[in-house]
Protein backbone atom coordinates (compact mmCIF):
# COMPACT_ATOMS: atom_id res chain seq x y z
CA UNK A 1 0.00 0.00 0.00
CA UNK A 2 1.86 3.18 -1.00
CA UNK A 3 -0.88 5.69 -1.13
CA UNK A 4 -0.78 9.03 -0.27
CA UNK A 5 -2.59 8.67 2.98
CA UNK A 6 -0.53 5.64 3.87
CA UNK A 7 2.31 7.66 3.71
CA UNK A 8 1.75 10.14 5.22
CA UNK A 9 0.34 8.58 7.85
CA UNK A 10 3.83 6.65 8.60
CA UNK A 11 5.66 9.69 8.42
CA UNK A 12 3.30 11.33 11.37
CA UNK A 13 3.45 8.40 13.25
CA UNK A 14 7.35 8.15 13.23
CA UNK A 15 7.65 12.11 14.10
CA UNK A 16 5.28 11.74 17.13
CA UNK A 17 7.20 8.85 18.37
CA UNK A 18 10.50 10.73 17.51
CA UNK A 19 9.25 13.37 19.81
CA UNK A 20 8.00 11.60 22.41
CA UNK A 21 11.25 9.86 22.72
CA UNK A 22 12.77 13.66 23.11
CA UNK A 23 11.14 14.79 25.45
CA UNK A 24 11.73 11.52 27.94
CA UNK A 25 14.93 11.57 27.29
CA UNK A 26 14.89 15.98 28.14
CA UNK A 27 13.10 14.69 31.19
CA UNK A 28 15.37 11.96 31.82
CA UNK A 29 18.62 14.14 31.57
CA UNK A 30 17.49 16.37 34.56
CA UNK A 31 17.61 13.76 36.78
CA UNK A 32 21.49 14.01 36.37
CA UNK A 33 21.70 17.24 37.48
CA UNK A 34 23.16 18.37 40.56
CA UNK A 35 22.89 21.87 41.93
CA UNK A 36 24.47 24.13 44.89
CA UNK A 37 22.20 26.77 45.68
CA UNK A 38 23.65 29.15 47.72
CA UNK A 39 20.29 30.51 50.47
CA UNK A 40 20.32 32.74 53.55
CA UNK A 41 17.02 34.47 55.15
CA UNK A 42 16.78 37.03 57.65
CA UNK A 43 13.87 38.41 59.63
CA UNK A 44 14.94 42.09 60.02
CA UNK A 45 12.06 43.05 61.68
CA UNK A 46 8.46 42.31 63.07
CA UNK A 47 6.61 44.84 62.04
CA UNK A 48 3.38 44.30 63.46
CA UNK A 49 1.39 40.88 65.75
CA UNK A 50 -1.76 41.36 66.24
CA UNK A 51 -5.13 39.98 67.11
CA UNK A 52 -7.48 39.99 64.47
CA UNK A 53 -11.29 40.76 64.84
CA UNK A 54 -12.10 37.10 64.07
CA UNK A 55 -9.41 36.12 66.58
CA UNK A 56 -7.08 34.65 64.42
CA UNK A 57 -3.18 36.13 65.04
CA UNK A 58 -1.30 38.13 61.97
CA UNK A 59 2.30 38.98 61.81
CA UNK A 60 3.95 41.24 59.13
CA UNK A 61 7.81 41.00 58.57
CA UNK A 62 9.88 42.64 57.10
CA UNK A 63 12.52 39.47 55.28
CA UNK A 64 15.57 39.73 53.64
CA UNK A 65 15.76 37.05 51.17
CA UNK A 66 19.09 36.37 49.54
CA UNK A 67 19.62 33.05 46.79
CA UNK A 68 21.72 31.87 44.37
CA UNK A 69 19.93 29.70 42.41
CA UNK A 70 21.57 29.82 39.46
CA UNK A 71 23.19 26.29 39.26
CA UNK A 72 19.48 24.92 39.46
CA UNK A 73 18.57 26.04 35.86
CA UNK A 74 19.42 23.39 33.09
CA UNK A 75 18.48 23.40 29.47
CA UNK A 76 14.74 22.32 29.96
CA UNK A 77 13.85 24.63 32.61
CA UNK A 78 11.49 27.04 31.73
CA UNK A 79 11.12 28.56 35.19
CA UNK A 80 11.57 28.40 39.29
CA UNK A 81 8.75 28.82 41.63
CA UNK A 82 10.72 30.10 44.39
CA UNK A 83 9.12 30.89 47.72
CA UNK A 84 9.68 31.27 51.14
CA UNK A 85 6.93 29.49 53.83
CA UNK A 86 7.07 30.18 57.44
CA UNK A 87 6.23 26.50 59.03
CA UNK A 88 5.76 26.15 62.63
CA UNK A 89 3.80 24.18 65.04
CA UNK A 90 0.39 24.94 67.64
CA UNK A 91 -1.30 22.65 70.02
CA UNK A 92 -4.18 22.57 67.19
CA UNK A 93 -2.31 21.79 64.35
CA UNK A 94 0.88 19.42 63.92
CA UNK A 95 2.23 21.54 60.77
CA UNK A 96 0.85 25.03 59.47
CA UNK A 97 2.80 26.08 56.23
CA UNK A 98 2.27 29.56 55.32
CA UNK A 99 3.57 30.88 52.59
CA UNK A 100 4.80 34.68 52.95
CA UNK A 101 6.43 35.65 49.57
CA UNK A 102 7.09 34.52 46.41
CA UNK A 103 8.98 35.01 42.72
CA UNK A 104 8.88 33.43 39.33
CA UNK A 105 12.31 33.29 37.87
CA UNK A 106 12.08 32.58 33.86
CA UNK A 107 15.90 33.23 33.42
CA UNK A 108 19.47 32.40 34.93
CA UNK A 109 20.48 35.64 35.15
CA UNK A 110 17.65 36.37 37.32
CA UNK A 111 18.50 33.29 39.36
CA UNK A 112 20.58 35.44 41.62
CA UNK A 113 18.01 37.24 44.73
CA UNK A 114 18.89 39.35 46.90
CA UNK A 115 15.87 41.28 48.19
CA UNK A 116 13.92 43.17 51.23
CA UNK A 117 10.60 42.86 51.21
CA UNK A 118 7.46 42.58 53.65
CA UNK A 119 5.78 39.50 53.66
CA UNK A 120 3.26 38.97 50.97
CA UNK A 121 0.87 37.08 51.52
CA UNK A 122 -0.65 37.00 55.33
CA UNK A 123 1.22 35.69 57.92
CA UNK A 124 -2.22 34.45 59.97
CA UNK A 125 -2.26 31.46 62.69
CA UNK A 126 -5.86 29.48 62.77
CA UNK A 127 -6.37 30.97 65.98
CA UNK A 128 -4.22 32.78 68.41
CA UNK A 129 -1.00 30.95 68.92
CA UNK A 130 1.65 33.31 67.23
CA UNK A 131 3.29 35.00 70.35
CA UNK A 132 6.47 33.93 70.94
CA UNK A 133 6.19 31.46 68.61
CA UNK A 134 9.30 29.43 67.44
CA UNK A 135 8.99 29.50 63.48
CA UNK A 136 11.09 27.68 60.25
CA UNK A 137 11.92 29.74 57.51
CA UNK A 138 11.88 27.41 54.30
CA UNK A 139 12.66 28.37 50.71
CA UNK A 140 11.80 25.90 47.99
CA UNK A 141 12.22 26.26 44.22
CA UNK A 142 9.61 24.38 42.05
CA UNK A 143 11.25 23.61 39.06
CA UNK A 144 9.13 23.81 36.11
CA UNK A 145 10.45 22.32 32.69
CA UNK A 146 9.85 22.53 29.06
CA UNK A 147 8.86 19.11 29.25
CA UNK A 148 9.01 16.32 31.28
CA UNK A 149 8.61 16.18 35.77
CA UNK A 150 7.86 18.73 38.08
CA UNK A 151 10.28 19.00 41.07
CA UNK A 152 10.92 21.18 44.18
CA UNK A 153 13.99 21.26 46.02
CA UNK A 154 14.27 23.28 49.72
CA UNK A 155 16.27 24.58 52.47
CA UNK A 156 15.16 24.79 55.85
CA UNK A 157 16.67 27.72 58.06
CA UNK A 158 15.48 27.00 61.86
CA UNK A 159 15.69 29.18 64.83
CA UNK A 160 12.97 32.21 64.35
CA UNK A 161 10.92 33.59 66.98
CA UNK A 162 8.04 35.52 67.15
CA UNK A 163 7.93 38.64 70.32
CA UNK A 164 5.76 37.49 72.97
CA UNK A 165 3.46 40.67 73.18
CA UNK A 166 1.59 42.04 70.65
CA UNK A 167 2.91 45.16 69.01
CA UNK A 168 -0.52 47.34 69.42
CA UNK B 1 -12.74 11.21 -9.70
CA UNK B 2 -10.13 8.64 -10.02
CA UNK B 3 -10.09 8.36 -6.18
CA UNK B 4 -13.76 8.56 -5.68
CA UNK B 5 -14.63 5.77 -8.64
CA UNK B 6 -11.89 3.64 -6.45
CA UNK B 7 -13.45 4.48 -3.08
CA UNK B 8 -17.18 3.68 -4.25
CA UNK B 9 -15.69 0.25 -5.47
CA UNK B 10 -13.66 -1.22 -2.95
CA UNK B 11 -17.24 -0.55 -0.81
CA UNK B 12 -19.24 -2.56 -3.58
CA UNK B 13 -16.86 -5.17 -3.41
CA UNK B 14 -16.32 -5.91 0.13
CA UNK B 15 -17.83 -8.53 1.77
CA UNK B 16 -19.51 -9.86 4.98
CA UNK B 17 -16.18 -11.45 6.23
CA UNK B 18 -14.01 -8.05 5.68
CA UNK B 19 -16.60 -6.15 7.21
CA UNK B 20 -16.00 -8.35 10.36
CA UNK B 21 -12.96 -8.30 10.16
CA UNK B 22 -13.06 -4.07 10.34
CA UNK B 23 -15.67 -4.21 13.18
CA UNK B 24 -13.17 -6.20 15.08
CA UNK B 25 -10.15 -3.91 14.24
CA UNK B 26 -12.33 -0.51 15.17
CA UNK B 27 -13.13 -2.73 18.38
CA UNK B 28 -9.84 -3.38 19.10
CA UNK B 29 -8.65 0.09 18.96
CA UNK B 30 -11.12 1.73 21.20
CA UNK B 31 -10.87 -1.15 24.01
CA UNK B 32 -7.21 -0.26 23.72
CA UNK B 33 -7.36 2.98 24.29
CA UNK B 34 -10.00 2.51 27.20
CA UNK B 35 -7.42 0.01 28.70
CA UNK B 36 -5.14 2.59 28.49
CA UNK B 37 -6.71 5.04 30.25
CA UNK B 38 -8.31 2.84 33.27
CA UNK B 39 -4.72 1.60 33.37
CA UNK B 40 -3.33 5.18 34.07
CA UNK B 41 -6.36 5.92 36.53
CA UNK B 42 -5.34 2.56 38.55
CA UNK B 43 -1.52 3.37 38.49
CA UNK B 44 -1.39 7.31 39.26
CA UNK B 45 -4.45 7.13 41.91
CA UNK B 46 -6.28 9.89 40.05
CA UNK B 47 -9.54 9.90 38.53
CA UNK B 48 -8.32 11.64 35.37
CA UNK B 49 -4.64 11.26 35.19
CA UNK B 50 -4.24 13.66 32.62
CA UNK B 51 -5.83 17.10 32.59
CA UNK B 52 -5.37 19.75 29.86
CA UNK B 53 -4.91 23.57 30.88
CA UNK B 54 -8.05 25.65 30.34
CA UNK B 55 -6.79 29.23 31.58
CA UNK B 56 -3.78 31.51 31.71
CA UNK B 57 -3.96 31.67 35.67
CA UNK B 58 -0.69 29.89 35.83
CA UNK B 59 1.22 31.57 33.06
CA UNK B 60 4.26 31.88 32.27
CA UNK B 61 4.11 27.92 33.89
CA UNK B 62 1.63 26.48 32.30
CA UNK B 63 -0.04 27.94 29.70
CA UNK B 64 -3.93 26.96 27.82
CA UNK B 65 -3.65 23.93 25.33
CA UNK B 66 -0.42 22.17 27.58
CA UNK B 67 -1.22 18.97 29.30
CA UNK B 68 -0.59 18.12 33.04
CA UNK B 69 0.38 14.33 34.25
CA UNK B 70 -1.43 14.12 37.74
CA UNK B 71 -0.72 11.50 40.76
CA UNK B 72 -2.60 10.78 43.95
CA UNK B 73 -0.71 9.40 46.56
CA UNK B 74 -1.09 9.15 50.11
CA UNK B 75 1.58 11.64 50.59
CA UNK B 76 0.21 14.69 52.64
CA UNK B 77 -0.15 17.62 50.85
CA UNK B 78 1.85 20.22 51.41
CA UNK B 79 2.96 24.02 50.03
CA UNK B 80 4.09 24.52 46.61
CA UNK B 81 2.76 21.85 45.09
CA UNK B 82 0.46 22.47 42.30
CA UNK B 83 -2.97 20.72 43.00
CA UNK B 84 -5.77 19.97 40.33
CA UNK B 85 -9.08 20.44 42.27
CA UNK B 86 -12.68 20.80 42.21
CA UNK B 87 -15.30 23.61 44.16
CA UNK B 88 -18.88 22.24 45.12
CA UNK B 89 -20.98 24.08 42.26
CA UNK B 90 -18.76 24.12 39.46
CA UNK B 91 -18.09 21.30 36.68
CA UNK B 92 -14.67 22.24 35.81
CA UNK B 93 -11.30 21.67 37.71
CA UNK B 94 -9.07 24.04 38.75
CA UNK B 95 -5.28 23.53 39.03
CA UNK B 96 -3.30 26.21 40.81
CA UNK B 97 -0.59 26.21 43.57
CA UNK B 98 -0.90 25.66 47.09
CA UNK B 99 0.11 28.21 49.41
CA UNK B 100 -1.36 27.81 52.77
CA UNK B 101 -1.36 24.16 54.76
CA UNK B 102 -2.88 23.61 57.88
CA UNK B 103 -2.37 20.01 58.96
CA UNK B 104 -4.69 18.64 62.29
CA UNK B 105 -3.27 17.25 65.27
CA UNK B 106 -4.33 13.70 65.69
CA UNK B 107 -6.20 13.46 62.53
CA UNK B 108 -4.09 14.68 59.78
CA UNK B 109 -6.48 16.53 58.19
CA UNK B 110 -5.56 19.02 56.10
CA UNK B 111 -7.04 22.58 55.53
CA UNK B 112 -5.28 24.34 52.60
CA UNK B 113 -5.47 27.56 50.25
CA UNK B 114 -4.73 28.03 46.86
CA UNK B 115 -3.75 30.29 44.38
CA UNK B 116 -3.03 30.96 40.56
CA UNK B 117 0.89 31.70 39.86
CA UNK B 118 -0.54 34.73 37.04
CA UNK B 119 -3.56 35.54 39.83
CA UNK B 120 -3.02 38.83 42.37
CA UNK B 121 -5.42 37.35 44.74
CA UNK B 122 -6.02 33.92 46.86
CA UNK B 123 -8.67 31.73 45.75
CA UNK B 124 -10.94 32.29 48.13
CA UNK B 125 -12.99 34.30 45.49
CA UNK B 126 -13.42 31.00 43.35
CA UNK B 127 -14.40 28.81 46.43
CA UNK B 128 -17.66 28.28 47.08
CA UNK B 129 -19.46 30.68 48.93
CA UNK B 130 -18.20 31.21 52.34
CA UNK B 131 -15.74 28.29 52.06
CA UNK B 132 -12.16 29.28 53.63
CA UNK B 133 -10.30 26.37 52.59
CA UNK B 134 -10.23 23.23 50.30
CA UNK B 135 -9.82 19.99 52.22
CA UNK B 136 -8.68 16.37 51.13
CA UNK B 137 -11.57 15.64 49.70
CA UNK B 138 -11.86 18.52 46.86
CA UNK B 139 -8.48 17.51 45.58
CA UNK B 140 -8.16 14.90 42.26
CA UNK B 141 -4.46 15.19 42.32
CA UNK B 142 -1.27 16.99 42.26
CA UNK B 143 0.61 17.68 38.98
CA UNK B 144 4.20 15.40 38.56
CA UNK B 145 4.57 16.28 34.62
CA UNK B 146 4.17 18.62 31.90
CA UNK B 147 3.86 18.65 28.19
CA UNK B 148 3.11 21.55 26.04
CA UNK B 149 0.94 22.18 23.53
CA UNK B 150 -0.66 18.87 22.99
CA UNK B 151 -3.80 19.66 25.12
CA UNK B 152 -5.00 21.88 21.82
CA UNK B 153 -6.31 18.57 20.07
CA UNK B 154 -9.45 18.56 22.63
CA UNK B 155 -9.80 22.24 23.19
CA UNK B 156 -10.31 22.57 19.36
CA UNK B 157 -12.45 19.57 19.45
CA UNK B 158 -14.75 20.44 22.43
CA UNK B 159 -15.03 24.13 21.07
CA UNK B 160 -15.64 23.16 17.18
CA UNK B 161 -17.84 20.00 17.74
CA UNK B 162 -17.50 20.07 13.66
CA UNK B 163 -14.12 19.40 13.23
CA UNK B 164 -14.64 16.62 15.85
CA UNK B 165 -17.29 15.26 13.45
CA UNK B 166 -15.34 15.49 10.12
CA UNK B 167 -12.43 13.84 11.76
CA UNK B 168 -14.13 10.32 13.05
CA UNK B 169 -15.95 10.48 9.42
CA UNK B 170 -12.74 10.53 7.52
CA UNK B 171 -11.52 8.30 10.06
CA UNK B 172 -14.15 5.67 9.50
CA UNK B 173 -14.48 5.85 5.76
CA UNK B 174 -10.35 5.26 5.71
CA UNK B 175 -10.98 2.24 7.68
CA UNK B 176 -13.90 0.81 5.48
CA UNK B 177 -12.17 1.52 2.31
CA UNK B 178 -8.59 0.27 3.62
CA UNK B 179 -7.91 -3.04 2.24
CA UNK B 180 -5.40 -4.58 5.16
Amino acid sequence: MHSFVFRANAVLTFGITVLAALCILASLSDSFHSSLPDINLQVLNVDVLQRLSNGNDEAKLTLHISADLRSVFTWNTKQLFVFVAAEYETQKNQLNQVSLWDLIVERKEDAKIDLRRRNKYGFVDQGSNLRGREFNLTMYWNVMPLTGGIFTGSKVLTGFRLPSEYTR
Amino acid sequence: MGFVAETLDSIRKTNVRQILLQAVSLGMIVTSALIIWKGLMCFTGSESPVVVVLSGSMEPGFKRGDILFLHMSKAPIRTGEIVVFHVDGREIPIVHRVIKVHERRNTGDVEVLTKGDNNAGDDRLLYAQGQMWLQRHHIMGRAVGFLPYVGWVTIIMTEKPYIKYILIGALGLLVITSKE
